[in-house]
């Protein structure tokens, strides 16, 4: 399994020198990708526009949006992007996809929240139909464009991923709750009759020493806000011991995961040194 | 804090009981509408892992409880005349008055105050309060003041069933089956105390007309139920207590509370009696929002977490008793079931206990199923797992009821594979599968889902395949070729980077009528005359060429959207003319196909169909059924069950085993031999086998093998 790490451009106050400085760190220790988080209506970040500085710093790590929601973009300008940042890149860019969590984001975009899945599905085809018929350049680098993954835990979550996508990307939780959806993208897959099996994504956050821990909690609790009580549960997931991070990522590697992102909860530089750290055993 | 609970029952009580022996702050009022001593009900159940938790929650309470439960161990089955029982479920019983008394009483020695014979009708009427508790039940008064909030929807079963007692002792849990001349009628029993037992009895809504039980007062009621179960019953009467036939009730509301008002039990929730865990589950959330309650100074924040605690457990075991509630209300078809693969067909019912969990539980019990399965064949001597059972489709034997068969096609140049392809092939025979599959070998080029599709329809293609039949063979194994024609579903991309991408430039699709499978997409030219003869032609040439590269059995993919499903489904067969409209006439054409295919083909003859289009206006679980029996009256030996896909937007449902209940409709309800797929295990095709659920299992490799 590999390990990738998130950018600290979905954390509120960054500063973009930051955000800039942690993907050359991130570069330098042995991640396999970089991601970034999407919101709205929220002090982050455009994931795209991020992923696209990151770009500049780096030449080896794979830039990947975990998750992008792309119901609440125009699709001929998202085709475009993501197109360009597939070049810009040199071909490092993977793009998960969802329907999002926040009605909220869909309310201050102006995009009606009801026919997201439909809305998502369409898109999924349409991105492909664009860079194949070349009115919209430039054409992505990797041939036929970048990689899909879906996320999202409903049954039709899991169609999008067999008819539309490489892989599935899990929303994060324990490694059974992965275990149990990457079974369930498996079944779509082969039933829809896929070749081999569908690429694995996990999700995790991590705010590593005693002094991290509590700022990182507050950003949880802040960003999961919208989940109501269940917010103190996804809280307390948070990987704050090398211990923990191990544990969480045997545990993913065990369920089958191709490839963890961990998600930084604080935006201090450091952070990511002390996750390749704790790693360093499991490497 | 001032707590005032509607509803003297199991929750209410027990919750009144928790909170003051949580706090002796709390004021507690509890009001009932009947008298104390009540005796509405008979026994209820509780499993041993239920009785953990209510160890923790209260001791008194449960040494009380234990002192008077009535302990079994054993599932007794009667049909057709005999006996089956397993072993190693344990269950407690006790009477409900006996419940309630020990309750009431542990209530007043902690100082909860019990008002009996108060009926509340209105909000106005309670006694003033900080929380308002409504556990009053499946017809709760509390819920109806907040109807707007807590937004019960209540779904009604489709059989009768009625709740009464009787002073026959019964020394398992036990369920009776009963062919009448009016219908098949069933009864759930239990024993709970001395020598009685709950005695539910059920039966389909006209087996019920039938038998006069509409129309029936009380005495006439029990002296039928006791006629009809006089052999089990021995003598013994049948009681009543108020009882009524009612349907089952199941109830789920948006959310358990509002304000500073919360519901408990069966006013928030109900799950089907079949699962015995009503008030298990109402004695759990009491558990629940007692503990909550303690944890937060808030009120409302700790409503909210009791529900978020008990909603995912409740919900867990609705879905349980819903499919547990499906069972016994089409055990009907389950009647051409010998008695062991009966009893093995309700244990496995809810899909809460696994075969090798029988096998933990009671393994003499599995010892004599085995014995009995392997009785039923020539040449098996040993008894063994049922999934290694033999089986046989007209002179096809094969040596286990495992399929394994590739995901997708792929390398194949003009039809003709890759020559690496016999490996995989190869591989699947080896590992043991009692049949390998091809993956679908279209029947002419256009009939291709993408350029790399393999085909049989040159006699090349028959040559190649003749050699990977023989290499099949030589490993052990037996192979069957799946016949398609993609239909509007054709001139796709190879499937690496999603499904249905059309090719730049795609050939002509034919389907039968012209509307693409994407908006946008390739639009197929609606078939005349000639093209569904060249297509039926090219089915029984390729039945000629299956024939001489020698495979064992034949498989026509008539699902999942491709040409003959796109026939079928009134979202896709949009005809005017003899071929579309009515199921007749959607039928004609694959069954025209069919008929051909099996005028040349002598061999075991099996057809994929969609079962359910899983989209509205499309194919419905009772057209699928009809379908099913359409090919089986012309001489189809194997139905396979698909769904969905059909239509790119259905509604998908996935899980292990998703496509379990429509190949058991099929087989039981249409009498036609099954093959299953759908993320199947091993261990679940042993109690698939021996549950007269399905045949044969196509097996989820990842599942057992990788991982």
């Amino acid at each position: 399994m590999r390990v990738g790490i998130g950018l600290p451009s979905g954390i509120p106050g960054v500063r973009g020198d930051l955000v800039v400085r942690w993907a050359e760190r991130a570069e330098a220790a042995p991640f396999s990708s970089l991601a970034v988080i999407d919101r709205v209506a929220y002090d982050s970040y455009d994931p795209l526009l991020a992923l696209a500085a990151a770009a500049a710093v780096t030449r080896r790590v794979k830039l990947v949006t975990a998750i992008l929601v792309a119901p609440l973009r125009n699709t001929v300008l998202l085709a475009k992007e993501l197109a360009s940042l597939d070049q810009l890149s040199g071909g490092r860019l993977v793009v998960g996809f969802a329907v999002g969590a926040r009605e909220e984001d869909y309310e201050v975009a102006g995009v009606d929240h009801r026919g997201r899945g439909s809305r998502l599905a369409e898109q999924l085809r349409e991105l492909r139909r664009l860079w194949e018929e070349g009115r919209v350049g430039p054409p992505p680098a990797q041939p036929g464009g970048p990689p899909f993954l879906v996320g999202g835990f409903a049954d039709e979550a899991f169609a999008r991923v067999a008819r539309y996508a490489r892989g599935y990307f899990h929303g994060g939780g324990p490694p059974r709750a992965f275990a149990r959806a990457a079974e369930m993208a498996r079944i779509a897959w082969s039933e829809a009759g896929r070749p081999g099996r569908p690429e694995l994504w996990g999700q995790g956050y991590f705010a590593l020493g005693e002094e991290a821990r509590e700022r990182g909690i507050r950003y949880m609790r802040d960003y999961y806000a919208f989940a109501g009580p269940v917010v103190e549960r996804i809280a307390a997931q948070l990987l704050t011991t090398p211990q923990a991070v191990v544990r969480f990522v045997e545990g993913y590697a065990t369920a089958g995961c191709d490839e963890l992102v961990l998600l930084p909860a604080v935006p201090d530089p450091d952070q990511v040194d002390r996750l390749a750290e704790a790693l360093a055993c499991v490497w | 804090m001032r707590v005032v609970i509607v509803g003297g029952g199991p929750a209410g009580l027990y919750l009144a009981l928790l909170l003051r022996k949580a706090s002796p702050h709390h004021q507690v009022t509890v009001l009932e509408r009947n008298p104390p001593d009540a005796t509405y009900g008979w026994g209820v159940v509780f499993s041993d892992r239920t009785l953990a938790e209510f160890r923790e929650a209260d001791e008194p309470t449960y040494r009380e409880l234990t002192e008077r439960f009535v302990l079994w161990d054993a599932i007794d089955v009667y049909a057709h005349g005999e006996r089956v029982r397993c072993g190693g479920h344990v269950f407690a019983g006790i009477a409900r008055t006996a419940l309630l008394g020990i309750l009431q009483r542990r209530c007043a020695e902690l100082g909860a105050e019990l008002r009996f014979c108060v009926e509340v009708r209105r909000p106005e009427d309670l006694p003033s309060h900080d929380l308002l508790v409504g556990a009053d039940g499946v017809g709760s008064a509390v819920r109806s003041w907040y109807a707007e909030v807590f937004r019960p929807r209540i779904t009604p079963g489709r059989t009768r069933y009625i709740w009464l007692g009787t002073p026959r002792p019964f020394g398992a849990f036990t369920f009776v089956f009963q062919q009448t001349e009016w219908g098949l009628f069933q009864a759930h029993a239990y024993p709970y105390e001395g020598r009685m037992s709950t005695f539910i009895v059920e039966c389909g809504e006209e087996t019920w007309k039938r038998a006069g039980l509409e129309e029936a007062d009380e005495a006439r009621t029990l002296r039928r139920c006791e006629e009809i179960f006089a052999e089990v019953l021995r003598g013994n009467p049948l009681l009543s207590n108020g009882s009524r036939w009612i349907r089952f009730p199941t109830l789920r509301t948006a959310t358990w509370h509002h304000d500073r008002v919360v519901l408990l039990g069966d006013a928030a929730h109900t799950a089907h009696f079949s699962i015995g865990s009503g008030t298990k589950l109402a004695m759990e959330d009491a558990i629940a929002l007692a503990r909550a309650l303690t944890d937060h100074e808030d009120v409302e924040t700790a409503l909210e977490a009791y529900e978020l605690e008990r909603r995912p457990a409740v919900e867990a075991f609705q879905r349980a008793a819903s499919q547990s509630q499906r069972t016994f209300e089409t055990t009907y078809r389950a009647m051409r079931l010998d008695p062991y693969r009966l009893t093995l067909y309700l244990l496995t019912r809810s899909g809460r206990i696994s075969y090798d969990d029988l096998r933990v539980r009671d393994a003499r019990f599995v010892q004599r199923v085995e014995a009995y399965l392997a009785s039923e064949w020539d040449g098996v001597r040993l008894p063994r797992p049922p999934a290694h059972l033999p089986f046989v489709l007209r002179e096809l034997r094969l040596e286990n009821r495992v399929i394994l068969r590739p995901a997708s096609a792929c390398g194949a140049t003009d039809g003709l594979p890759d020559p690496t392809r016999h490996r995989i092939l190869c591989e699947f025979a080896a590992r043991g599968a009692g049949l390998v599959l091809t993956e679908i070998l279209a029947v002419c080029p256009e009939g291709r889902i993408t350029p790399e599709d393999a085909g049989l329809y040159r006699g090349e293609h028959a040559e190649t395949w003749r050699r990977m039949v023989q290499a099949v063979h030589a490993e052990g194994s037996r192979i069957g070729a799946v016949l398609g024609h993609a239909g509007r579903r054709g001139a796709t991309r190879p499937r690496a980077l999603g499904l249905d991408l059309p090719l730049a430039q795609p050939w002509e699709l034919v389907a039968p009528s012209a509307l693409p499978y994407y908006p946008g997409g390739p639009v197929p030219r609606a078939m005349d005359r000639s093209d569904m003869e060249r297509v039926r032609d090219a089915f029984v040439r390729a039945a000629r060429l299956a024939a001489q590269a020698g495979f064992d059995l034949l498989h026509l993919h008539f699902g999942s959207g491709y040409l003959l499903a796109s026939f079928l489904s009134p979202l896709t067969n949009r005809r005017e003319d003899a071929y579309g409209g009515s199921l007749e006439g959607r039928l004609r054409f694959p069954l025209e196909v069919f008929r051909g295919v099996r005028e040349v083909w002598t061999g075991p003859l099996g057809v994929a169909l969609p079962i359910t289009d899983r989209a509205r206006g499309g194919i419905s679980e009772e057209e699928g059924l009809a379908i099913a029996r359409a090919f089986r009256e012309a001489g189809c030996d194997l139905v396979e069950v698909t769904a969905g896909q059909t239509v790119p937007a259905d509604d998908p449902v996935y899980g292990r085993g998703y496509l379990v209940p429509y190949a058991e409709a099929v087989r039981l309800e249409v009498g036609v031999p099954v093959l299953v797929g759908g993320g199947i295990a091993l261990s679940e095709a042993n109690a698939l086998v021996a549950s007269g659920r399905v045949d044969l299992c196509v097996l989820d490799l990842e599942q057992d093998w990788v991982g």
